[in-house]
Formats: C-alpha cells, structure tokens, sequence
C-alpha cells in the first residue's frame, strides 16, 4: 500500500489532508490525526521561531522506512506524513501524521509509533531563536525511551500471526 | 569519500560536505571520526565527544563500528531532534 510523504517548507492544511486521505473511501473507518505545532515559549522563556534543518534525501527515506514498518505492524488503510524544514513562527504546523484503518486500535498505536521514531530517527535538526540568539534543540532522553518501547512491544498484529 | 555535516556538526566544522582521500588505516565509521577529529581545531573541536554524534551512511543509520568500504556518502549530525 502506497503512503503520502511531503517535505516541504510552506505550511500544510491538516483538514484538507485528511480529506484527500478518505476522499470516496468508505472501507475507512478511522483517522487518526497528529499535528506537531511550534510553541511560542520553552521553559517559560519567548520564543521567536524555530528552524528545522534537515538531511534531504535521508529524511524522506527514513519516514518511507518507518512507513513501510507501520504498514508491516497494522492493518493500515493510508497513511500521510508531512513534515517542514525552514523557519517556523509560533502557532505554525511542523509535522503532520494521518493514520487511517477499519478501526481505531490500528490508527492510534500507528501514528503514535511514527511521531515517536519521527522524533528521534529521522534526520531533522531544531535551531530556537530567542532573544536575538540562536541555538540547537537538545534530544531529549524521553524521545528515545518513547521509541525504544516500540522494538520491546510486539504489535497486536504480530501476536494474531503467532 | 564524500562528507556530509549537519546542525551543529557542520557549523563546528565549517562547511557542509566536502571530498576526502582517506588513508586505509580508517576501517570503520568510528576511525572516521578520530582520523576527521586529527584535521584542525574546528574538526577537534566537532568530534571532541564522538559518542554523541550519529553517522549514515548512503542515508541509512549506522553504528561507529560499522565499516565504510563501499560506501558512497557518510554523514555526521547530533541526535536528532525532528517531529
């Protein structure tokens, strides 16, 4: 099953995304949508936007891959993932994942296992201006225990198939 | 070899990729990283602490144990922090 990857620098219109993904679709019935939005404070301190450098060529690859595994693990309908490289203000949508299948089990544990490997896999770097300076996001460690949890927990699917 | 630098690896380093002929004594991706840490103060100064840089290689995610021959492409980058 084909899936939708975008790397893009403009923003991205969820709704109109979701729509595309069920459009005369009646054998879905459940979405999942996660949209990943810029705060406009960290740790209490004012932002003024972020910037998302990435790795072209890797990053799309890496999403394909933890695509195609989502695809392996759940009985997955279509699935979307848009994510922005560039400069990104406050309220502004960063990274999109649509998960959609018959029920909701498949889409909820799909696209949570996505935004975790996304976090922590896929080759983009966060830079914050504040206060006129800029500086790198740091990973953080509950990323990594977020998706390490993943290669410890069999999928439902895997279990049925055992 | 081409050499590709990203965040803060690449502003350590100056520039974000570039050709090297490298010696046959560096085998794997963490003898890469020691030989590249050997060539001036930006690079010492990039990979002073190879245990948290990630590499790649031809775009996939390797191990500093990994050998290099064969490969077209390595990059060096910090932990990710995307989504």
């Amino acid at each position: 099953m084909g899936a939708t990857i975008h790397l893009q620098r403009e923003p991205f219109d969820a709704a109109a995304e979701t729509a595309a993904l069920t459009r005369s679709r009646t054998d879905i019935g459940a979405v999942v949508a996660f949209t990943g939005i810029c705060r406009g404070a960290e740790d209490g301190a004012p932002i003024a936007a972020l910037t998302l450098e990435h790795y072209p060529g890797m990053a799309e690859a890496e999403i394909a891959r933890h695509v195609e595994e989502a695809q392996s693990r759940w009985a997955l309908l279509g699935v979307t993932v848009i994510h922005r490289y560039g400069r990104i203000a406050p309220g502004e949508p960063i990274v999109l994942v649509l998960t959609a299948s018959s029920h909701r089990h498949d889409a909820f544990a799909a696209a949570e296992f996505l935004m975790d490997y996304l976090k922590t896999r896929a080759p983009f770097w966060k830079q914050v201006e504040a206060a006129g300076k800029a500086s790198w996001v740091e990973s953080k460690q509950s990323d990594d225990t977020a998706a390490e949890r993943w290669s410890a927990a069999p999928s439902r699917r895997r279990d049925a198939a055992e | 070899m081409k050499l590709l630098y990203f965040a803060w690896v690449r502003e350590r380093v100056g520039k974000p990729q570039e050709d090297v002929e490298l010696p046959a004594s560096v085998a794997t991706v963490g003898d890469l990283m020691a030989w590249l840490a050997q060539r001036g103060d930006e690079y010492a100064h990039a990979f002073e602490n190879p245990k948290i840089i990630r590499a790649a290689i031809d775009r996939a995610h390797v191990r500093p144990d990994t050998a290099i021959a064969g490969a077209r492409e390595i990059a060096f980058f910090p932990p990710m922090t995307g989504g």
